[in-house]
């Protein structure tokens, strides 16, 4: 264990951290729509939030968090969203990805949004899976297993 | 070795600070970008089309959607190769 992981201090920092910089991930994505923002921004950031935890607590404590197996389901449910969105509006009628095809409400206009928003969620499911499988991927072997500090 | 990536980044530096003065000032009506006529069909017709006040987000999602789903397959497609290649197996 680094000397920085041992600060009490940046500890309790990361872990009264973790929760809102997640939040803010899931505001960026939901707020794409509407301002800056978007799917890969935010799933970037709720990415950080991630690997800031394992860079303090541990490879180990990180992966209890986050998986493999679930970064790998994470990372194709994401684009398997995104591409189901654009299948549904074949589907009914439409062209690939054109939104205005499903018939959901009564404005194709509202029904676009809407969907947009489902393909953002879908891009940041897949962007935050694939950083964290990356900083794992690159990340050394860590033989101890030592307990989060709940 | 540190000195020369000191001197790498700094010239880069410049470089970017002494391009970005000839970039049109924010909500110059006379930039080239602004004069574009796609860009005046994005402003009248992105929020009715496609429902959302971003245009960078109806661009990015809507008219481009295609273009997106491919860059999340690249970064999809990234993230298995790296995970193929650098994963260390539990012996």
């Amino acid at each position: 264990m680094s000397k920085i992981q041992e600060s009490v201090i940046i500890r309790t920092v990361v872990r009264i951290m973790v929760p809102f910089i997640e939040l803010f991930a899931l505001y960026v994505i939901m707020h794409g729509a509407s301002g800056p923002g978007g799917g890969f921004q935010g799933g970037v950031i709720f990415g950080a939030a991630i690997i800031l935890y394992a860079m303090i607590y541990g490879i180990a404590n990180g992966k209890k968090k986050m998986s493999d197996s679930l970064d790998r389901i994470l990372a194709s449910t994401g684009l398997t969203i995104y591409a189901a969105t654009g299948l549904a509006c074949i589907a009914f009628g439409g062209m690939f990805l054109q939104y205005r095809a499903v018939p959901l409400l009564s404005d194709p206009a509202q029904v676009s949004k809407y969907l947009i928003d489902l393909v953002e969620i879908g891009i940041g499911i897949t962007v935050l899976a694939v950083m964290i499988s990356l900083f794992f991927d690159i990340s050394p072997p860590e033989p101890e297993v030592e307990e989060a500090e709940e | 070795m540190k000195t020369l990536a000191l001197v790498v980044v700094l010239i880069t530096g410049a470089m970017l600070i002494y391009a970005g003065h000839d970039l049109p000032a924010f909500g110059d009506i006379n930039s080239t970008a602004y004069q574009a006529p796609m860009t005046q069909y994005f402003i009248e017709k992105s929020v009715p089309e496609s429902g959302v006040p971003n245009i960078v987000t109806a661009l990015l999602a809507s008219y481009r959607g295609y273009d997106t789903l491919g860059e999340t397959a690249v970064i999809f497609t990234a993230g298995m190769a790296v995970m193929l290649l650098l994963r260390r197996r539990e012996t």
